[in-house]
């Protein structure tokens, strides 16, 4: 353990929990140095998007199958549960050691958002077959479905996960695995986020540019 | 539903033509028998191997110490080992199926044996093999197994994301293998182009073995790569500085950084294939807006940084090598990391040149052709490094310097070629021939293989506690490099004659010299592996006289040789404190190593764990599945997998604490052993004398 760097910074860990910090410093940057090749893939299907923005085979386009509205409002979702996941490691930090733990409410709130995103996400979608934008109709739909739905797949997983952490809590407490498992969350909650919006620039306003 | 319906779900599209011996038996014909006669003689081979492995592990109750003490395992040691088995085997089979296509090109004018579906997988098998599951492997293993040592750690960062990797790793090879018995491979090739992969022109299940093979290692190596780097970066030992580590470790970490931005676009190449091939996506098709072109971008977007995740391992080896076999530090240390950082930073630059002749414009060809020169320049710098480390050094001729001296001469000719190639123009003329073929193997073959096989040797006796046999080493080596002069060599004149790549028969007799000799050459390549084979057989069976246990043999530089061979479950009784490079070798000249360490202190090791194993299985049934279109056995292994990590997260008691005592009375025990070993100096290195007791080299010439 590289014990002159000190502790990992950003994490609301609170005082008094050097053996956490101690694990966390490894952990998650390991969890960072992910998000940095799945940055790769996000990064790759956007530039494979751009590129097949004109492959349309006579299909249908961006301006016959996009709608900002709901975009827009999954956005505020989204970010929102950004902000009540911040709200759920802060509470991490403070906790009363009570059995009914304020972390619980946030966490259970973002993961409410999470799942809102990924069932508008899935109307959305639908909506888009409907008007015959499906998959195999065209290199530039093939694109769309490859980038969007693999990143309301990525929420989904990360909702799976916030699950079990939570099984976790309600089974261990507030050990540090959890802690450790809940900093890493975070990594990937807030990194969907930024994918997120890269998509609505890329895809949505791009392709309606 | 019948029972007809249900079998047929169950099997998905498997039936009796997928058998090797099918086509032979209800077509007879002379082509259909002698390549089933050839593809049944490998399936059995194969089936063979597995169940004598079988009867083996039973006959001598072996599956529980298999179980215990190798699978579960999350020891890195153990890991990197099994790895390196690993390449091994996949190695016999690649080499087998490369003697096969030497042997019919080398009675190839105007025909040869074998049919051009059975030529087209065997290159295909021949190339992914070597690249993905022997040259992967090889070099994961291997630095999984020296890395923490050098960087004076007691694990990996992860250790059971260590044993996921491998299994993954595992899965996609024993997926390219079950092709031999479930026919066919791929006849697209190692890069699996498209158009040609999708399913308007392979529509059997040949592509889709090659994705999920492909797919299931490029994850493993992903993982791999993470793990390696978090350990470089925050797994030192005290005082081990960055501008400390040994210099495989800056391979190690420069390899790693690629593993984990070029792997993902293959991935993803894959995963769009195979989007195209099962749900009528179009991303590479030539119809429906596809693009072909974007593959051969995602592809060597991976494939050109994949080339320097073969070779730099190699030249980490190499530093190591022949600094210490000639008893110096090596010269040039910083300019060494530094070509190496150049080196991994440049090979995201140079991708285009795999496509020089796919029409894209003249001054995009020629920014990659420049780009691709520049390569030269830090690897360059690095031959002189190693020449000048050479120079004046008290050179020991022993195998892993055998290697590294091939290395320098070839590697040299073939960087060469690879200047030819860098220039489009040039290109344009030798694209698709014999020459690119001789070019990549000229540099594959020195630069990855013979350094790989320079480090088994270099650091066998850590692993296992004795040295290898040093005749039949010697008798592999020089026959691996004779042989492989004489089986490339000819490719260049080939290629200049312009004999194209991947065909399986000519008819052109003035090539019919070359590819004689190159047979010659591959003969030679077979008998090296055999001399492998010999060496390890004879080497476990005298291993009493090679012992080295204090763990030193060969006046070693580095941490991994100040502690016992075979090394122990936690490497290090005490963390080193580090002040130096060649730590080892400062304190044995000033009299500071096999010290008595002031206390000892628990250690924490990671407990077993099932779920890597469980997670190999899982995947290769996920992937088996989804070849044949057996739907119930990729969700049950896609669930498998799932279900094993989310129960990993409820695990708790993951550690296991060995007691101060326990680890004292090991250390004090062998601390003692070493003063009472002579010992001896480099002229008695492969000699019985040599139990891993050095005399440093400076105190030498002063005696």
């Amino acid at each position: 353990m590289n014990t002159e760097t000190g502790r990992h910074p950003g994490l609301n860990l609170g005082s008094g929990h050097a053996e956490a910090h101690g694990e966390a410093e490894a952990l998650v940057f390991g969890f960072w140095v992910f998000m940095m090749s799945d940055l790769v893939t996000f990064g790759l299907l956007l530039a494979t998007y751009v590129t097949m923005l004109d492959n349309l085979a006579s299909g249908p386009g961006p301006k016959d199958l996009f709608e900002l509205k709901p975009v827009f409002i999954e956005t505020l979702v989204l970010l929102t549960s950004s902000l009540t996941y911040g709200m759920a490691i802060l509470s991490l930090k403070h906790d009363p050691g009570r059995r009914l733990r304020p972390v619980l409410a946030w966490l259970g709130l973002t993961l409410m958002l999470g799942l809102a995103f990924v069932a508008m996400e899935a109307k959305d979608l639908h909506a888009l077959l409907a008007k015959g934008g499906a998959p195999q109709r065209s290199g530039f739909l093939s694109a769309f479905w490859a980038l969007v739905p693999l990143h309301a797949l990525h929420v989904s997983a990360a909702a799976l996960w916030l699950v079990a952490i939570a099984a976790q809590i309600w089974r261990f407490g507030l050990d540090t695995p959890v802690k450790t498992a809940l900093l890493r969350l975070g990594v990937l909650w807030h990194f969907l986020d930024v994918v997120w919006i890269a998509i609505v620039s890329v895809v949505f306003l791009g392709g309606l540019a | 539903m019948t029972l007809a319906g249900l079998l047929d779900a169950a099997l998905g599209r498997l039936d009796w033509n997928a058998l090797p011996f099918w086509e032979m038996v209800t077509h007879p014909n002379a082509s259909s028998i002698i390549n089933g006669l050839i593809a049944s003689g490998a399936a059995g081979i194969m089936v063979l191997g597995t169940l004598v492995t079988i009867w083996a592990l039973t006959r001598h109750r072996l599956w529980g110490m298999l179980w215990r003490d190798w699978l579960t395992s999350l020891d890195h040691k153990k890991i990197g080992i099994m790895y390196v088995m690993l390449a091994f085997v996949m190695l016999a089979r690649a080499l087998a199926e490369a003697s096969v296509m030497r042997t019919q090109q080398a009675v190839g004018l105007g025909g040869g044996f074998l049919s051009p579906e059975h030529f087209g997988q065997l290159f295909s098998t021949h190339g992914t093999i070597m690249i993905f599951f022997m040259a992967m492997p090889f070099l994961t293993g291997v630095i999984n197994f020296v890395m923490p040592l050098q960087i004076g750690a007691r694990d990996v960062a992860f250790p059971l994301l260590n044993s996921v990797s491998l299994a993954l790793t595992a899965a996609g090879a024993a997926l390219v293998m079950a092709s031999l018995l479930f026919t066919p491979f791929s006849t697209g090739g190692w890069s699996g182009y498209p158009p040609f992969t999708e399913t308007g022109y392979s529509p059997d299940v040949g592509p889709d073995y090659w994705i999920w093979a492909v797919t299931l290692s490029s994850l493993g190596t992903t993982l791999a790569g993470m793990n390696f780097a978090v350990t470089i970066y925050k797994k030192r030992a005290p005082g081990m500085t960055m501008f400390r580590m040994p210099l495989f470790c800056w391979t190690a970490l420069c390899v790693s950084i690629l593993m984990i931005f070029a792997m993902p676009p293959l991935t993803l190449a894959t995963s769009m294939l195979a989007l195209d091939r099962y749900l009528g996506f179009h991303f590479f098709t030539n119809t429906g807006g596809g693009d072909p072109m974007l593959y051969a971008n995602m592809f060597w977007l991976f494939g050109h940084p994949e080339v320097y995740i073969l070779i730099l391992p190699a030249f980490g080896v190499y530093s190591e090598v022949i600094s210490t076999l000639s008893g110096k530090k090596l010269y040039g240390y910083t300019s060494l990391a530094l070509a190496t950082i150049c080196i991994a930073v440049l090979s995201f630059t140079v991708w285009v040149h795999h496509f020089f002749t796919m029409g894209q414009s003249a001054s995009l060809n020629a920014v990659f052709g420049i780009a691709t020169m520049l390569i030269g320049i830090p690897t360059g710098v690095k031959v002189y490094d190693w020449m000048l480390t050479l120079y004046r050094g008290r050179v020991r001729l022993g195998v892993p310097m055998i290697y590294a001296a091939g290395f320098l001469m070839l590697f040299v000719i073939g960087g060469a070629t690879g200047i030819v190639l860098a220039n489009p123009s040039l290109d344009y003329v030798t694209h698709n021939t014999l020459f690119l073929v001789a070019h990549f193997h000229n540099m594959l073959i020195p630069g990855l293989l013979f350094g790989m096989l320079a480090a088994y040797a270099f650091w066998f006796p850590k692993a296992f506690g004795f040295r290898l046999e040093e005749k039949w080493g010697r008798r592999a080596a020089v026959s691996w490099i004779a042989g492989f002069i004489l089986a490339f060599f000819p490719l260049y004149g080939l290629g200049l004659l312009g004999m194209p790549r991947r065909t399986v028969a000519f008819f052109e007799p003035a090539y019919l010299p070359f590819t004689l000799i190159a047979l010659v050459g591959a003969g030679l390549v077979l008998f090296a592996f055999g001399c492998l084979v010999a060496q390890l057989v004879v080497s476990i069976r005298e291993r009493d006289d090679r012992r080295v246990p204090v763990g030193d043999p060969w006046d070693g530089r580095s941490l991994e040789w100040s502690i016992p061979a075979p090394a122990p479950e936690w490497n290090f009784a005490v963390l080193p404190q580090v002040e130096t490079r060649d730590p080892f070798t400062e304190a044995k000249e000033q009299g500071r190593a096999y010290r008595s360490p002031e206390d000892y202190e628990d250690i924490e090791m990671p407990r077993n764990s099932a779920i890597g194993p469980i997670v190999g299985v899982a995947g290769f049934a996920c992937a088996f599945g989804l070849v044949w279109y057996m739907w119930w056995l990729a969700i049950s292994g896609a669930l498998l997998s799932l279900g094993a990590m989310l129960a990993r997260g409820f695990a708790r008691d993951t550690v296991r604490i060995i007691p101060a005592a326990e680890v004292r009375e090991a250390h004090e025990s062998w601390l003692a052993m070493v003063r009472a070993t002579p010992r001896i100096p480099r002229h008695e290195e492969n000699t019985p004398a040599n139990l891993g007791h050095a005399i440093p080299a400076s105190q030498e010439e002063q005696s």
